[in-house]
């Protein structure tokens, strides 16, 4: 019994009960005869569609700077990114490459989004250095305004394109872009197969893993190791002779850039750019993720956040259509998904305290 | 006729679990009279403080024997607030005063005067009104009776360092019915003016009839003003005296004593004078907290072990600090002849010194992190090592981590799981081992230990102090030890300075006699010195 007791305070009282209403809810789904597999790809997509944008929280904890809320910012950057893609599509800079340049197109428009995003995650890690002990909040609203400020950009950016600008306009950008005639879902389709109904989105899910792996080899380098010392005992850091300041920049560019290439990801699985005030909440629902998988506000691994997006993104996949199956109210998914991200961005913010396992 | 006391402790004991920190302790203080409580850090003061304040911190840790009585009546405190309803007053080391607020109001929060008004008769006495006549009016008289001549309506925040010190005073004064009043160090933050000033307050205050009990290091100021005195060594008293039969010689002595326990036997002193300098300081200032050094010239010699002793709050623990970075520092030092730069960060490291810090959760181990993680954390990001090259990153070896960590077990005897296990999980004796285990892997030119037995078992400080006379004699490395227990330095050191008042005081040989240790550390100058 004890050591059933130990197993559940390791393991974490919430993430058992999500846990067990995730699988209830398949249960749900099963019992009321939905087609289970395309439920459960469904599942597979969205986790592989929100996972880069969560794995951007690891090097923002690691580093020190807590839940970067602000991943807004490299949302917007990766946003920026593929709008300018879509600008050199309209320009025929594709044109020459095979199959449309779709493939061509997401990649350059992950390169741009890691620079751009990077740019401005420097800018933000130095602002996080001066405002040391109150990272949450200052970033939760950094995060609002530089949403704020990208709307101004968005109405006066010079594109020339019909996908992105308002057509009766002929200016400024639309609140939704549809990616049909740029990347949509060449992740996805990318080595794609089906087994029944059930589609396994092979390209984008590799791409998750790849992202996952590369952040768990840098937090085995030197230098990644010296980023989590700073973040985790700044005197410590210190003592050894590391530049504390430097490595939160490190980890919140990372962090930043994170951001932006997962809103590529996100937006081609999607099919659509959303620009404007779509990405302001996007920062929690990520923060809510990784805490669900277990992570701390001063402790993430790569685990942390494979569970996490599966258990979040997974139950909200669910929700939806077996809600609407069992109460044909229009909104009630959306109440759930906004109920449960604030209350465990809350149940974490209180156990703060705590490190985590 | 017996003589009335306006306190007696009578054969106090007090254990922290299994460890006794007082021991049969008694002190009786008359009205009037200076009392003077002596003894080094960790001798029991604030523990017989903590008992006579009703602390919770006592009655949490299980209690005390004894009994202490005050005018004549047994008490038992359950709060502080009982012991100063019973007319205990403290004069706190750190000031205990809100910064916003007046002179006036820093003396009575909390014993405001009031007057009823028209809603407080309906409401309450919560309602009433500030007497502000009076309350300034009784400031102005305790402010008065210990000769401070300042505008009572003054805001606290801005003071000087010493008039806050005497607000403090006149605020427990101008307790009515106040009859003990205990000044914990009162002088430690005090220029020499200051403290003059406060010394002739004190002797006011006793000719009213209030009896004093005076913590201090300074043995100059116990002969100034204490009528009688206690010695306190390893909560056991030493000795009680009237100060007129004792000199500062005496005291000294009695306050260091001579520590039987040999924690590491050598036959022999084998200290050889050599010439190479391995550490040379010049003109060294160290801003730290609570910790300041000024003005400190030293030369160590290369494969020497430099024992640096003193008191808590001296500056002993502010020179390693100073050297690794830790703290802005100004002035030359030289490691085997070359400069270091205070403004480069990790400089010291980069030039072959490893430091083993006092605060080893703090500063001295990722809790989070494994044993084999934090052994070679250093040497990593110091000196490359432990790690394989993939042409775009660095990643670490985890292979030769593991094989130099279960080296490192095995030699200083980490008692652990595994090279896996996490630090924080430790025992504070082998948290400290691998604290030694990170600066070793360094490979150090020079290593400095700054209290590398504090809070640990006997087994594991033998281990400790063992292994660096080992490095020392036999690998040649030069060890600069940093302690506030004599007895160690005095077990293994070649040379030991000890730091008062930020410089050093004097360096001294091992065997000197106590006398002189007593003196240091309390700042009498001595004229013998061993180079």
């Amino acid at each position: 019994m004890e050591r059933m007791t130990k197993a559940v305070k390791n393991f974490g009282l919430p993430r058992i009960i999500i846990i067990a209403f995730f699988l209830s809810l398949l249960v749900a789904a099963a019992v009321t005869g939905m087609d289970m597999a395309a439920l459960l790809g469904d599942v597979v997509r969205r986790w592989a569609m929100y996972g880069i944008l969560v794995l951007a929280m690891v090097p923002s904890i690691q580093c020190g700077i807590g839940p970067n809320f602000g991943v807004t910012i490299g949302i917007v950057g990766g946003l920026l990114a593929a709008l300018i893609t879509i600008e050199m599509r309209f320009y025929g800079f594709f044109d020459s490459f095979a199959n449309g340049g779709a493939m061509m197109q997401v990649c350059i428009a992950i390169l741009l989004a890691l620079i751009l995003s990077s740019i401005l995650g420097i800018l933000y890690g130095m602002l996080l250095n001066r405002v040391k002990g109150s990272e949450m909040t200052v970033s939760t609203y950094v995060g609002f305004s530089i949403v704020a400020l990208f709307n101004i950009l968005w109405l006066m950016l010079p594109f020339k394109n019909g996908t992105s600008i308002w057509p009766l306009a002929g200016e400024g950008m639309r609140t939704t872009i549809n990616l049909e005639a740029d990347f949509a879902s060449v992740f996805n389709n990318l080595l794609a197969f089906k087994i029944g109904n059930f589609e396994m989105p092979t390209g984008l899910l590799l791409l998750f893993f790849l992202a996952c792996f590369f952040v768990w080899l840098f937090t085995k380098s030197r230098t990644g190791m010296m980023m989590s010392a700073a973040g985790a005992n700044p005197n410590f850091a210190k003592a050894a002779g590391i530049n504390v300041n430097k490595m939160r920049i490190l980890g919140t560019t990372i962090s930043t850039a994170l951001g932006g290439v997962g809103i590529i990801c996100y937006a081609q699985s999607f099919g659509f750019l959303q620009l404007y005030n779509a990405p302001q909440m996007m920062g929690f629902a990520c923060v809510a993720s990784v805490l669900i998988g277990g992570a701390s506000i001063s402790k993430a691994r790569i685990v942390h956040v494979l569970l996490g997006t599966l258990l979040f993104h997974g139950m909200l996949a669910v929700a939806l259509p077996v809600a609407n199956n069992i109460l044909p109210e229009g909104n009630l998914s959306e109440i759930l998904r906004i109920i449960i991200s604030n209350g465990i961005i809350l149940y974490a913010l209180s156990k703060a305290k705590e490190a985590g396992k | 006729m017996e003589e009335t006391y306006a306190l007696r402790m009578e054969h106090v004991s007090k254990n922290y679990g299994d460890n006794a920190v007082l021991k049969d302790v008694s002190l009786s203080v008359k009205p009037g009279e200076i009392y003077a409580l002596i003894g080094e850090n960790g001798a029991g003061k604030s523990t017989l403080m903590n008992i006579l304040f009703g602390m919770s911190v006592i009655r949490d840790t299980g209690g005390f024997d004894g009994k202490v009585i005050i005018d004549g009546v047994e008490a038992r405190f359950n709060s502080p607030n009982d012991a100063m309803a019973a007319g205990i007053g403290m004069v706190h080391q750190e000031f205990m005063l809100i910064p916003g607020f007046t002179i006036t109001e820093n003396i009575k929060v909390g014993r405001e005067d009031t007057i009823p008004t028209l809603a407080s008769r309906i409401f309450g006495k919560s309602l009433e009104k500030l007497d502000n006549k009076k309350m300034n009016a009784d400031a102005r008289k305790a402010l008065d009776s210990i000769g401070m001549d300042i505008d009572q309506h003054v805001r606290v925040a801005g003071l000087p360092v010493g008039y806050m010190q005497f607000v403090e005073i006149a605020r427990e004064i101008d307790k009515e019915n106040i009859k003990l009043l205990v000044f914990d160090e009162p002088t430690a933050v005090l220029t020499e003016s200051e403290a003059k000033g406060l010394l002739s307050v004190m002797r006011s205050i006793a000719k009213r009839g209030i009896a004093i009990i005076f913590i201090t290091h300074r043995l100059s100021e116990v002969m100034d003003v204490a009528d009688r005195m206690t010695v306190l060594r390893d909560g056991e008293v030493v000795a009680s005296k009237n100060i007129i039969d004792t000199d500062i010689p005496e005291i000294a002595e009695l306050m260091v004593g001579r520590r039987i326990e040999k924690l590491v036997d050598e036959n022999e002193t084998h200290y050889t004078h050599s010439d190479e300098i391995a550490l040379k300081i010049r003109d060294f200032q160290v801003d730290m907290p609570g910790e300041t050094v000024n003005h400190i010239d030293l030369d160590i010699h290369k494969g020497e072990i430099f024992g640096i002793g003193g008191l808590a709050g001296q500056g002993k623990v502010g020179i390693p600090n100073g050297i690794m970075g830790m703290f802005p520092a100004y002035g030359e030092v030289e490691i085997f002849g070359e400069k270091l730069q205070f403004s480069k960060l990790g400089d010291a490291l980069h030039k072959g010194v490893a430091c083993v810090s006092e605060d080893r959760r703090g500063v001295g181990l990722l809790l989070d992190e494994s044993i084999e993680n934090n052994i070679i954390f250093n040497a990593m990001t110091i000196k490359r090592e432990y790690l394989t090259g993939l042409g775009f990153a660095h990643l670490v070896n985890a292979k030769k981590v593991r094989a130099f960590a279960k080296e490192m077990i095995k030699t200083l005897d980490i008692r652990c799981t595994g090279p896996q296990q996490r630090v924080g999980s430790l025992s504070g004796g082998n948290q400290q081992k691998v604290c030694l285990a990170s600066a070793l892997a360094l490979n150090p030119r020079l290593l400095i230990v700054s209290e590398p037995t504090r809070g640990i078992d006997i087994g594991a400080k033998k281990l400790i102090l063992e292994h660096l006379v080992d490095l020392c004699r036999n690998h040649g490395l030069t060890i600069i030890m940093v302690s506030s227990e004599l007895g160690e330095l005095r077990s293994i050191c070649d040379r030991i300075a000890i730091v008062a008042g930020g410089e050093i005081s004097s360096i001294l040989a091992p065997d000197a006699p106590d006398v002189e240790f007593g003196l240091a550390m309390s700042a009498a100058r001595v004229s013998q010195e061993v180079s």
